[in-house]
């Protein structure tokens, strides 16, 4: 038999029954674009959590007070637990540690900005002139804080993009004395608009020196101290001098946690990618379910053309030709049902595009692959069993069947 | 050519042995036509489906061609079905989704023939049947009569040695009996083997040999 034969005899016994192969088509689809979609879902997750932690800096070290058992699982990022403070003579040690490139004290809090009667309140950031080249961010206009001691209050900030247009419109403000909380400070630089990491949008937060905002928020401690090093090579080496230096400074005791940039990325791409694969894994089931449904609709087809079956023996196929026969049926429902699927998800993920710009969703090469293999294997499979006993029957008996 | 000896057909159904086919002996040259006769459940058809190679012989040797059948694998038996038996079934046995012509192709199909060649065949023996007119249509739009005519030409289109015909006429008024044993007939005389069981006298009787059956034995044969 040829190849073009059994696939035109194959389509013409599909199509004497719409509604059967229509639905089965539907249930192989879903299957496949299932896979792709959530693939999808759980690749773009990964690509977005990744970017924004990238988007971090470059060979960061994140030292947060309080000692937390990190063995294993997600990094403590946001712990509250303050045994003894870390403060900026703390970072200023650090600082001296060869290899470090720089660092960045930091102190969080949230107060009222306000100027010219206009107010809101806003998440304010105490830290230093690194801060900016650390976490790549750049101004639109002035300059940053002033390179000097971190003891050193100034009243001077840096406000961001959104702030810059609610309290000031369209006029400059470089220069203006705008009011954090009860102090005044002069607006000395605005930062660009790009960029936003982790749940900080650099838009709407204002920068002012990190004992500025000790003072401003009366704490001596720091929220974060954050380290570049000189080299991806370096970190480990840093790593191990940060945890000597502090618990040489806090009488012997390791109260500080340290997060390595790298170190993160790795485990959320360990979770995010194990998520993903469980998903598919999840979704693939459906496609056994569709497989199932197959030996079913091919069991039904193969008993309705019992006479069929005989007519061709009597005419010479043997049962090779008719397992082919068969077999493609099987193979035809998966493999079109692979392709609709295949065009469902693609079009499910453009849709997801529009709606969720920043998202990156995109299908990983792998799952495109895997779903149509798998859903191939399974119209074989399930295609297999119908397919033999459609061959095995006596030809006799079934030219007898009504 | 066809040549059976000793052959036995039993069935066992539950724990009783039927003998359909009982000590056959029998030879049937290239070119005959012979009409086997005789009551219903006497192995008419048992014995034609023996003949055809669907069914195996419990014993007793069949030689087809000057080849030993029984021995052969069921691909192998398959291979001699294609090329030198064609079949006539009393109700017909087309395939309601494929056209006329499509049915006549069928044989050729599972030979692997090219379709431009198989076309041309196909359309040749349909015009010799006179329904080339007709090719384009379903079994359902045709009568009896013009769906055996198909049946007909698609049991030929492979240019067997030998026709085996169960019952040709059993679903067919008188005229068309008549016109599709007329066929055959004619297709006899080109130097097919053929082999009609009937019910029918009339269509018994013009058969150039008689063969009776009766209890899965031949208690006549010319
Ligand atoms: N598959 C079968 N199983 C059991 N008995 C069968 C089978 N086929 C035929 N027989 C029996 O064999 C005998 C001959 O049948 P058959 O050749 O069909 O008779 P005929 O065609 O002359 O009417 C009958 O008694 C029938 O019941
Ligand atoms: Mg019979």
């Amino acid at each position: 038999m040829r190849f073009s034969d059994i696939i035109r005899y194959t389509w013409h016994a599909l199509s004497r029954h719409r509604l059967r192969t229509t639905l089965m088509l539907i249930a192989m689809m879903i299957g496949v674009a299932a896979i792709i979609v959530l693939t999808s879902l759980g690749e773009g997750a990964r690509r977005y959590v990744l970017n924004e932690f990238s988007s971090l800096g470059t060979n960061l070290i994140i030292v947060i007070p309080g000692k937390t058992e990190t063995t294993g699982g997600v990094p403590p990022m946001f712990v509250g637990e303050t045994p003894r403070d870390l403060t900026t003579a703390d970072a200023n040690a650090l600082n001296r540690i060869s290899s470090v490139k720089r660092v960045a004290p930091v102190v969080v809090g949230s107060a009222a900005i306000s100027w010219d009667g206009r107010e809101r309140e806003t998440a304010i950031f105490g830290s230093s002139h690194s801060l900016l080249k650390l976490r790549h961010w750049t101004l639109s206009m002035g300059t940053f804080l002033p390179d000097t001691d971190y003891d050193r209050a100034s009243a001077v900030c840096i406000i961001g993009a959104t702030i810059q247009r609610e309290l000031f419109g369209t006029s400059n403000p470089i220069g203006k004395w705008l009011r954090i909380g009860e102090h005044r400070f002069r607006v000395i630089g605005v930062l660009a608009s790009k960029g936003r990491s982790i749940g900080i949008d650099v838009q709407e937060i204002a920068i002012i020196p990190v004992a500025s905002a000790q003072s401003l928020f009366n704490t001596p401690s720091l929220f974060r101290i954050l380290v570049e090093t000189s080299s991806r090579d370096t970190i480990h080496y840093v790593q191990t001098q940060i945890t000597r230096i502090i618990a040489a400074r806090h009488q012997g005791e390791e109260d500080v946690t340290i997060i390595t940039q790298d170190a993160v990325l790795s485990t959320f791409d360990k979770i995010l990618s194990a998520l993903t694969y469980t998903v598919a894994g999840i979704a693939a089931i459906s496609l056994v379910v569709a497989g199932i449904l197959i030996m079913n609709i091919m069991l039904i087809s193969v008993s309705q053309r019992t006479a069929e079956i005989g007519l061709l023996k009597a005419l010479g196929a043997t049962q090779h030709k008719i397992t082919l026969l068969f077999l493609s049926e099987a193979m035809m429902l998966s493999v079109l049902g692979a392709i609709l699927g295949l065009a469902t998800g693609a079009l499910a993920n453009v849709v997801l595009t529009n709606i969720y710009p920043d998202f990156p969703v995109t299908a990983p090469l792998w799952s495109l692959i895997g779903a149509v293999t798998v859903a191939v294997l399974t119209g074989l499979v399930f295609g297999a069993m119908p397919a033999k006993r459609a061959a095995q029957l006596n030809p006799i008996e079934a030219l007898a069947h009504k | 050519m066809i040549e059976l000896q000793a052959i036995q057909r039993d069935f066992n159904v539950g724990d009783q042995t039927i003998h359909a086919l009982q000590q056959i002996n029998l030879t049937i040259s290239q070119g005959e036509y012979v009409s086997i006769m005789g009551p219903s459940g006497s192995g008419k058809s048992t014995l034609l489906n023996v003949i055809g190679l669907l069914d195996r012989p419990s014993s007793g040797t069949y030689t087809l061609d000057q080849a030993e059948i029984t021995a052969l694998s069921d691909d192998e038996r398959a291979d001699i079905r294609q090329h030198k038996i064609g079949f006539i079934f009393q109700f017909f046995q087309l395939l309601p989704r494929l056209t006329a012509q499509e049915n006549v192709e069928l044989p050729m199909l599972l030979a692997g023939t090219a379709p431009f060649v198989r076309q041309q065949r196909a359309r040749k023996v349909l015009q010799s049947l006179d329904i080339l007119d007709r090719a384009g249509h379903r079994p359902d739009q045709l009568s009896g009569g013009q769906q055996q005519r198909v049946a007909i030409a698609r049991a030929t289109v492979m240019q067997p040695k030998v026709i085996l015909a169960d019952e040709p006429t059993g679903n067919l008024d008188r005229h068309s009996g008549r016109e599709v044993i007329r066929i055959l007939e004619r297709l006899n005389g080109e130097g097919m083997s053929l082999i009609v069981v009937t019910h029918d006298p009339e269509v018994g009787q013009r058969a150039k040999r008689h063969i009776r059956m009766i209890d899965g034995k031949i208690t006549h044969s010319d």
